[in-house]
């Protein structure tokens, strides 16, 4: 390499190698600074979770807690007024609820707009998309109010019953899949005899996997991470969610530290192992998002 | 809606055309349902309430445009938080943009270990907001946090963040770029669709990186900043979840301390559900879409003299 250079006359600080190699060093310190930037108020959050309220006030930090204070977490769970196993039960029921519902909905929508002809189509196609514009904050209190009326507030029905009416989003998602799979197949399907049910059940979803698993992964995260419409809809605490939760825990026990963290951990560790397992899901749907605005 | 859609209805040329079109709309019915349960009455009804005075126990009084007329020039909180929320995303905004078009091209650089960077970078976009908050007023913590901390470790003497009037929006803009993990994922798509030729050739006629980046990446990349720009701009707009949690605990009162993290959100959230003011707080949402309108349309005027699509310069 080095005759190379010197060869073609170029001294070795201009060579494309060794520009490369700065670039290199450049690009992979910034990023390591970074990325250490970014993991840090997690460390510092598993760190406080683990420690000792003697030692969580320490300053210098003692970076590694000695001796590792497991109890945070049995304080986080057996405080009688924040039953955090019960708000895990409850937003699972959100959870199964919402993602049944939108996805058994979504699909039936998404396959009228994929594949179905009928006048009128186009306007409501319009109108599907017209509705990610709809202003939340002005649909807000009739909602309420409705929900209300009903007698449905303080119970699940606000945010489950919407979901089974289908979210725009998804079904925008699951349209321009549907869009990609060969008409042929159904068909031939149909000449078998199958009915729309079957070719659903036989041929669309199992050939939409990647769509249905983004829209499930994203989903997921959003109910469990959603603190406005709970906190709207909830008022009673054995039904609250674990966002919802937390935010109390937060409010009342601003100094105990150390279990306030371990309640943290508990919220977020989940999101966290579904990440890894999905982590493709996750990239993907962000993907298609910006995608579907370009 | 509905009508219209039915009346536009043509003679089925054939019973099979007829099922069909039965069939399509079997199959959107929840979709249409939904829409006019949830989406249309609300809005209909939230533009009437807004003409009123109501508190849900007696029975709505219809008082003109009187709410909106209060909000705009009776109400100096509407303005308040108004100016909270413009100065949040004048500055929040585009320090997250940069952020994430930074990490995005430090991405589409790296070859090696590029998936343990992104999932770093990305890791805070999956955790709730509620979480997020909690974290944060305990990394800036004035006593035992990190980064007042680190000041001290150089001499200096932190601020009180969240107790402090003056700084508590700092903090709220300070966490924002650490949310810039979505925003990063799309420039990143966006990075991987620029042809590399471009970049080829310009280095043979000499162009440096500075040069390379505001004529190739920044154009080529527009019509994703565009994206970004709007959504992030919008969603700016409706802040509410962590500005809530940090000032109900921290301050002690929504939108605290002192007004100073007063969001329009937490303001129209107050008047409607602690002030039981649905008229009103209904016009207020009717500013807050108005304003967002403009905003998103000044935005999109502007996109003319930035935003370049390669399909228009073929044609």
């Amino acid at each position: 390499m080095a005759t190379n250079t010197i060869a073609s006359g170029v001294p070795f600080y201009q060579s494309r190698r060794f520009q490369k190699l700065i670039k290199n060093i450049i690009v992979y310190s910034l990023l390591t600074f970074l990325s250490s930037l970014f993991i840090f108020p997690f460390f510092w959050m598993l760190d406080s979770a683990l420690k000792e309220n003697a030692q969580i006030f320490l300053w210098p930090p003692q970076w590694i807690p000695d001796p590792i204070a497991w109890d945070n977490f049995v304080k986080a769970f057996s405080n009688p007024q924040l039953p955090f196993l019960t708000f895990l039960k409850n937003t699972m029921i959100l959870e199964v609820g919402i993602i049944t519902g939108r996805l058994l909905s979504c699909i039936l929508v998404a396959y009228g707009f994929a594949r179905l002809d009928a006048p009128g189509k186009n306007f409501w196609f319009s109108v599907l998309l017209a509705t990610f514009m709809l202003p939340g904050a002005v649909i807000m209190i009739p909602k309420y109010i409705l929900f209300n009326k009903l007698g449905w507030v303080d119970s699940y029905l606000p945010l489950i019953v919407p979901a089974w009416f289908g979210e725009s989003f998804a079904i925008f998602l699951m349209r321009q899949f549907f869009m990609t799979i060969p008409r042929e197949l159904e068909e031939a399907a149909i000449m078998d005899g199958a009915n729309t049910f079957d070719i659903l059940r036989l041929i669309i979803v199992p050939l939409s996997t990647p769509v249905l698993a983004v829209i499930t992964v994203l989903s997921f995260k959003d109910i469990w991470n959603d603190f406005f419409t709970p906190l709207l809809y909830l008022n009673s605490s054995s039904k609250y969610t674990i966002a919802i939760g937390l935010a109390y825990f937060n409010g009342q026990f601003k100094v105990d530290m150390g279990p306030l963290m371990a309640a943290s951990v508990v919220l977020i560790l989940p999101l966290i192992i579904v990440f890894f397992i999905a982590q493709k899901a996750f990239v993907e749907g962000v993907n298609l998002t910006g995608l579907a605005g370009r | 809606m509905s009508t219209a859609a039915v009346s536009v209805t043509p003679k089925p040329k054939s019973k099979r055309i007829r099922r069909e079109a039965i069939l399509f709309y079997i199959c959107i019915a929840p979709f249409i349902l939904g829409f006019i349960l949830f989406d249309l009455i609300p809005m209909l009804a939230s533009l009437g309430l807004s003409f009123t005075e109501w508190n849900i126990l007696t029975p709505p009084k219809f008082i003109g445009l009187d709410n909106y007329v209060t909000a705009l020039t009776a109400d100096p909180k509407v303005l308040i938080s108004l100016k909270i929320t413009l100065f949040y995303t004048v500055i929040q905004v585009p320090l997250r943009l940069a952020t994430a078009l930074l990490l995005a091209m430090l991405l589409n650089e790296a070859t090696k270990g590029m998936g343990f960077f992104r999932t770093a970078f990305y890791l805070p976009c999956i955790v709730s907001s509620v979480a997020i908050a909690v974290l944060w007023t305990w990394i800036l913590n004035p006593v035992y946090g990190p980064v007042n901390g680190l000041i001290r470790f150089f001499g200096g003497e932190g601020p009180k963040w969240f107790s402090d009037p003056k700084f508590a929006l700092w903090g709220l803009i300070m966490m924002s770029p650490w949310g810039a993990g979505g925003e990063m994922l799309i420039f990143l798509a966006g990075l991987k669709g620029i042809d590399k030729q471009l970049y080829e050739a310009a280095e043979l006629d000499g162009a440096g990186p500075l040069a390379r980046f505001f004529k190739i990446t920044l154009p080529m990349l527009s019509p994703t900043l565009f994206f970004n720009l709007v959504m992030s701009i919008i969603g700016s707009f409706q802040t509410f979840d962590t500005a809530y949690v940090i000032s109900t605990t921290r301050a002690g009162t929504l939108g605290g301390p002192a007004n100073s993290t007063l969001f329009y959100m937490l303001y129209l959230y107050n008047r409607a559900f602690a002030g039981q003011m649905m008229g009103y707080a209904s016009a207020l949402g009717w500013i807050l879409f108005i304003i967002i309108m403009i905003v998103t349309l000044l935005v999109l005027r502007s996109s003319d003299m930035w935003v370049f699509y390669e399909s228009e310069r073929k044609r």
